[in-house]
């Protein structure tokens, strides 16, 4: 390259490190949601994610003999860190999310040659090492932290994260549950049908479990947002609802018994956090219009295939791995017609 | 009137700062001491110069003539002495200094005479209007600075349906063409005339952006009865790069200029504002292209304006006219801030191309980041007017995978910038494929070199096979000649051979004292002495031959 100045010679004041940080805002409303709802934990295991995050990429930058500044700088290394605290249960060890978290940066970003380099989206990396190697811990959710159940202090979650010690007079199993996307699948294993299940709104909520029907509406509305604010684009988000919904429909309306509405998929688990903040992940996902609606719409797919017929009670983070390796085969065959060529 | 118009892909809305030189009315820039008027100032072929240092020429006089199709002439935009023909530094985006013409003016602005004007430009035919055009040195006015005679020849059998004016001036802080349209929209509408019945066109579209409302009214107004029955003005949605050729076009007919086709493909032809006032004025008045309106505009000047201002003028001393001060400008820029190349030397002349002179202050240019790795956003294929990757040609590039880069096409790419614009990571994405466009011409040049080097020696190779064959060839004939021979006129061949032989003998002595090198170097008077001997040997040697036929 020359040192000659190339045109143009004015830009936008934006950056890599004010989309990540609109990211994180648009984050905000779900976070919110989930402490209300489970309570404390959550940001305790945010704060050790980020913290991990930050010192490995500090660390391999230093490796790398690269200067380390600017990349602690760019967000990127933020916003996986809250994405993997936000895919772990409230009440776990602090090296749950130290581990999951250390592999997401060096496995799934720096071995790959870092920011805008990795196939694979770091975080569900990290959620999915995190998945198989503690599966116990990493299915089983805290009780909602409603009037009905003995409420975790901070204290608490932060002495179980350090010592492993549940608070006096409890153990580990009255104080959790299994999610209600979990629930779904075991008890519709055991014979039960749909409409059983959704009349018990003290578990199932009005459509897709009590409190999480909530979390994904504020996701929801964080999402909507972002792209507002052309941070992102609609393609993915709506392909991969719309995947995720026509599966689901057309499945109950064969056997209304034995298939979950759309609805349950769509505001149950973590499908809105996947479909705004983690299927949108730039570097990981398809960049053509046209591909962004396939890979979106693929993980729709995905998630409904593996939430239903899979062995793991949610299916965001493989659908979205499934779908990585696919993109650069998408990408090439859904490139744009270019201005002056016939189409294809 | 409201018009069907079409929509290209992407593109960006910029903030205009248009406003603040469009304040001041465009006055005639003063004649400098001295003129740096380059022999190119346009696409193609240098002109050459027929003046030498010391001649005095006469404003319109042609100084550097065309010496191949694709060329202009230059002419001299005052009276004057020519002082110097040498390298100066010119505004190019290479940044290379080029050949110059270096005129100290007079003061007197003393025109040429004998100018010829043509008021009923009518009557004359096609091609008579091409060889003026050609003769004024007019070239595209909008940036690219093609000799416009060229876009004004349709070519066999190539009808032009629609003939379109370009007026969008889409990049901002420019507002040359705005102020013509205002203050010339008679010479704008001639010159339309002009050139519609150069290329024989039907109807003619006037595209401008609606942010020159100003600039809409003073052409609708001047527009005759006759006019209002086949051109029409039309104001396009305010969106980067609307101005490009391409895009213009597609907005205004919904056409796509095939890639790598021009616009006479599909029978338009475009040409800018600014183009046809310097043909109505080169046509009816007889005044070639020596002059133009330049913006002078940015951030480091006060009162930001349009000057007219003569080709050669320098660059520091128009900044001058607007009270610059030299120290604040920390870039200056030739056109636009999205199109434009940055000027490294103030004293570059202001040429035929030099639409605009935009200043840039320290603070402009200082928060510009280090680029970061791309993120795959796809921001950059969401502006893409030409519907291409960026991102993808940005990887290729990077990769110096040229094969790649072709096949996203990168050369479909019209580097308006706005894929560097919106890229969060500020990597110089135009600047890569400026790289990679110049990287396979340069491949292409060495495939070609080689390629012929290939076929001369192949058929140096071949050839020799032949001769060889034919030498063969002979040799066996002469020997079967010379057996024949041998057998009845044994005595008769060895004679004439031997006179043969005797005769290449002083055949090649004769060639040796031709060329005795003592000849080389001598003084006239030596050469004077040797002709004379000469002279007497070959009267001599007449003399004898004479004899010889005598006796």
């Amino acid at each position: 390259m020359t040192g000659i100045i190339s045109s143009p010679h004015v830009h936008p004041r934006n950056s890599v490190s004010a989309v990540m940080l609109n990211v994180c805002y648009a984050l905000i409303p779900g976070i919110a949601a989930h402490v209300y709802f489970f309570g404390t934990g959550l940001i305790i295991n945010m704060v050790i994610a980020v913290a991990t995050a930050l010192l490995t990429e500090a660390w391999i930058m230093k490796l790398r003999k690269r200067p380390i500044m600017p990349s602690l700088m760019d967000g990127s290394a933020l916003v996986t860190a809250i994405l993997i605290a936000l895919t772990i249960p409230p009440m776990v060890p602090w090296w749950i999310p130290f581990i999951g978290t250390a592999f997401a940066m060096v496995f799934a970003k720096h071995l790959y040659g870092g920011l805008g380099q990795n196939p694979f989206n770091p975080a569900m990396v990290g959620f999915a090492v995190l998945l198989i190697a503690f599966p116990q811990e990493m299915t089983r959710w805290v009780h909602l932290q409603l009037s009905d159940v003995y409420q975790l202090t901070f204290i608490d979650y932060l002495r179980y994260s350090l010592t492993n010690l549940l608070p006096a007079g409890y153990n580990y199993d009255a104080l959790t549950m299994a999610t209600p996307m979990d629930n779904m699948k075991i008890q519709l294993g055991l014979g039960q049908t749909v409409a059983d299940m959704q009349a018990n709104q003290s578990i199932m909520g009005k459509v897709a479990g009590r409190g999480w029907e909530w979390i994904n509406l504020m996701f929801l509305l964080g999402g909507l947002w972002l792209i507002v604010k052309r941070i992102i684009t609609w393609h993915i988000p709506v392909a991969m609802l719309a995947g995720l919904a026509v599966i689901a429909l057309i499945s109950s309306l064969i056997a209304p018994n034995h298939y979950a509405p759309p609805l349950f998929h769509l505001f149950g688990g973590a499908t809105m956090l996947g479909a705004f903040f983690i299927a949108t992940d730039p570097v990981t996902a398809s960049t053509t219009p046209r591909g962004r609606l396939v890979y979106g719409f693929g993980i729709g797919l995905l998630i409904y295939i593996i939430r239903v017929w899979g062995g793991y009670p949610d299916g965001i983070a493989f659908a979205v791995l499934l779908m990585n390796m696919a993109v650069p085969t998408i990408d090439y065959y859904t490139q744009p017609r270019v201005f002056g060529h016939d189409g294809k | 009137m409201a018009r069907k118009l079409w929509h290209f892909h992407g593109g960006l809305k910029l903030e205009g700062h248009k406003h603040a030189s469009m304040l001041a009315p465009v006055e005639a820039a003063p004649i400098p001491p001295q003129l740096i008027i380059p022999i190119q100032q346009h696409i193609g072929a240098p002109a050459e110069p027929i003046v030498a240092i010391g001649d005095k020429v006469k404003k319109g006089q042609v100084i550097a003539e065309m010496q191949a199709t694709v060329s202009a002439p230059v002419h001299a935009p005052t009276s004057g002495t020519i002082s110097a023909i040498e390298e100066r530094p010119v505004p190019h985006p290479s940044g290379l200094p080029n050949t110059c013409i270096m005129l100290d003016t007079d003061g007197q602005d003393e025109w040429l005479e004998g100018r010829k004007t043509h008021s009923q430009f009518h009557l004359l035919d096609p091609e008579q209007l091409r060889t003026l055009i050609r003769n004024a040195g007019i070239v595209g006015l909008g940036g690219a600075g093609f000799p416009s005679y060229l876009k004004l020849q349709p070519g066999q059998g190539k009808l032009v349906d629609t003939f379109i004016l370009n007026g969008a001036e889409c990049e901002p802080w420019i507002t040359c063409d705005a102020l013509l349209m205002q203050q010339h929209a008679r010479d704008i509408l001639d010159g339309l005339n002009i050139m519609r019945h150069a290329v024989q066109a039907g109807r003619c579209l006037i595209g401008i952006e609606d942010n020159k409302a100003e600039a809409i009214q003073a052409l609708s107004d001047a527009l005759t009865e006759d006019e209002k029955q086949y051109i029409e003005i039309v104001a396009v949605p305010t969106l980067y790069p609307t101005g490009g050729e391409k895009q213009l076009i597609k907005v205004l007919t919904g056409m796509e200029i095939p890639s790598h086709k021009l616009p006479i493909d599909i029978g338009v032809v475009c040409h800018n504002v600014g183009t046809a006032a310097a043909v109505a004025d080169a046509v009816i008045r007889g005044i070639p292209l020596i002059s133009r309106y330049v913006t002078v505009t940015g951030t480091a000047i006060d009162k930001p304006r349009n000057l007219h201002a003569l080709f050669g003028t320098p660059m520091d001393f128009l900044l001058q006219q607007c009270n610059v001060q030299r120290d604040t400008v920390a870039r200056l820029v030739m056109g636009g801030p999205m199109m434009g190349f940055e000027i490294n030397d103030l004293q570059s002349p202001i040429i035929k191309t030099s639409n605009c002179l935009l200043t840039m202050q320290q603070k402009d240019i200082a928060d510009k980041q280090a680029a970061l790795p791309c993120i795959r956003c796809g921001e950059c294929t969401r502006v893409c007017p030409a519907q291409l990757l960026p991102q993808q040609l940005y990887w290729w590039s990077k990769a110096r995978d040229f094969d790649k880069v072709q096949d996203y096409k990168v050369f479909d790419c019209i580097e308006c910038g706005c894929c560097a614009y919106v890229c969060p990571s500020h990597i110089p994405l135009v600047q890569y494929y400026r790289f990679a466009k110049t990287e396979i011409w340069q491949q292409e040049r060495d495939k070609q070199k080689s390629d012929h080097a290939r076929q001369r020696h192949e058929f140096r190779q071949h050839r020799m096979e032949l001769k060889k064959q034919e030498d063969e060839e002979r040799r066996r004939k002469k020997k079967e000649l010379l057996k024949k021979a041998q057998g009845d006129k044994k005595d008769d061949a060895k004679k004439s051979a031997i006179e043969e032989a005797m005769a290449r003998v002083q055949e090649k002595k004769q060639q040796q004292n031709i060329e005795s090198k003592n000849m080389d170097n001598l003084t006239n008077a030596q050469r004077k002495q040797i002709d004379e001997v000469d002279a007497r040997r070959e009267r001599m040697k007449q003399d004898d031959s004479q004899e010889d036929t005598n006796s």
